[in-house]
């Protein structure tokens, strides 16, 4: 494997203008959207907490930045809508699976209707901190239906791009106490009466939801990122594939 | 789908469905009272009225935040939340549910608003049919002119606004409820609606309602523990 950064194209004052790709919703998608006039690209970065998802997506920021091209950030439980409703409700861990999956699907639909759509009209670069993979992945793993899952989430625009930084959840924990020196109740699958123990839950329920994601990637075709890599090192792995992406060649 | 009954759940639920204005609340109300009256376990519940999803829809009506896809799915979310914490424990328990609407009124009101049908129905295939549903028929007329005789302001969302089909907002609701009796009406025998003529007096259409519940519910085995 090389480590030879991929020449930036910062210093040219040409700015490359990307190709456009053929767009598709998964499902039903929104009704009265054109999707030929979504000129943006969309990318994702999909993985657990402590992956480095942020890292690498602040680095891709600046180098997109720097090359040129408007970006903009979206994740998981960011929308005007629901966002703080939803931090309530799991708070005080009381809704049920169907509740908080449906709860999670309008906080999801509230951004891509407001932002990501609107962005990609608008030639920008939107990326992605996690998208419905994760959402679908939480609900596998808590029993929920992957036909009904797949209808809720027809709603969702196919991505040009999704990285799945993938790292054993032996080195999730390692990277999650050097941070916060906790483990976090949700990432930890306490809701699902894995152990007693927090740490037992943890290590089963991250090997539960990378099982779930291994399962979505055979429908979706994620690029897996070995994640147990050097940040930068990884980084130019995405920047090539991006970059490609750019050049309107499809991945694979 | 399946009734409860036929999921051999002990509990009964009985939906009341119709447009706005059509006396279905009144209705639904007097049977409630009739059953407490006979000392029945009987629990009454309303569309829109989870309290922790409540907050986030009333800001979204309020701001005029909602498009059609998550104008659905707050209903949606809020239907399950109620249906998943209240309805199912209770008709587990043996209750007998009272809804004033239930999920045909996201079909219609979701399908008028352009969103995929069978998107909608896929997303509400988690929740058993009504054991009984009651599809109060009045005139569109009738019904408009309950809800418009006495010139209420109406709210954006309820009067259809988001559909832009007329800026008059009482025009607006005109068109926006006519649409919708089309859709009860489309789907009324698939779901096996009883239709009651809502044109009578309140006292007719209560007697046929608790005939109705009477034949086809057995109160009996409702009552509560004393």
């Amino acid at each position: 494997m090389s480590i030879r950064p991929v020449k930036l194209g910062a210093r040219a004052a040409r700015v490359m203008v990307p190709q456009r790709s053929k767009r598709r919703f998964y499902g039903h998608g929104i009704p009265e959207v054109d999707v030929t006039k979504l000129a943006g690209k969309l990318i994702v970065v999909e993985g657990a907490d402590g992956s480095g998802r942020s890292t690498q997506i602040q680095l891709l920021v600046n180098w997109l930045e720097s090359a040129g091209h408007s970006t903009v950030q979206v994740g998981l439980k960011r929308s005007t809508l629901v966002s703080e409703e939803l931090d309530r409700a799991q708070e005080g861990n009381i809704l049920s699976r169907t509740t908080l999956s449906l709860f999670y699907a309008t906080d999801f639909a509230d951004q891509l209707e407001n932002i990501i759509l609107p962005a990609l009209r608008a030639g920008q670069m939107v990326l992605a901190d996690r998208y419905i993979y994760t959402l679908m992945a939480r609900d596998l793993v808590r029993g929920m239906d992957f036909k009904w899952l797949q209808n809720l989430y027809g709603l969702a625009l196919v991505p040009d791009a999704v990285f799945y930084l993938n790292v054993k959840p032996e080195e999730l924990v390692q990277r999650t106490f050097a941070k916060y020196a906790r483990l976090d109740y949700w990432e930890s699958g306490m809701d699902l009466g894995l152990g007693r123990d927090i740490f037992d839950s943890f290590l089963k329920y991250q090997a539960m939801m990378a099982q779930q994601f291994k399962r979505l990637q055979a429908t979706y075709g994620f690029h897996i990122i070995d994640a147990h890599r050097p940040v930068e090192m990884i980084n130019v792995d995405l920047r090539k594939k991006i970059e490609a992406v750019l050049a309107g060649h499809k991945l694979h | 789908m399946k009734t409860f009954a036929k999921m051999g759940l002990p509990g009964r639920l009985i939906a009341v469905e119709g447009l706005d204005g059509s006396g279905k609340s009144t209705q639904i109300y007097l049977l409630k009272r009739w059953l407490e009256s006979q000392q029945l376990k009987v629990f009454f519940t309303e569309w829109n009225s989870s309290e922790l999803v409540k907050s986030a829809t009333s800001k979204g009506k309020k701001q005029e935040l909602l498009t059609p896809t998550t104008f659905s799915l707050i209903h949606a979310t809020d239907f399950a939340d109620r249906y998943e914490r209240q309805l199912v424990p209770l008709l587990r328990a043996g209750y007998l549910v009272l809804c004033d609407r239930y999920v045909f009124t996201a079909y219609a009101r979701d399908i008028v608003r352009g969103c995929p049908p069978q998107w909608v129905r896929d997303i509400y295939s988690f929740a058993a049919l009504p054991d009984l549903t009651l599809f109060f028929k009045a005139g569109l007329e009738v019904s408009l002119s309950r809800i418009l005789d006495g010139r209420p302001e109406l709210k954006y969302f309820e009067a259809g606004m988001d559909l832009r089909l007329s800026p008059d907002p009482y025009e607006s609701f005109r068109i926006f409820q006519g649409r919708i009796l089309e859709q009860y009406l489309a789907m009324s025998s698939e779901f096996d609606f009883i239709t009651v003529d809502a044109n009578q007096t309140i006292e007719a259409q209560q007697s046929i309602v608790r005939s109705l519940v009477t034949r086809r519910i057995d109160l009996g085995s409702f009552a509560a523990a004393i």
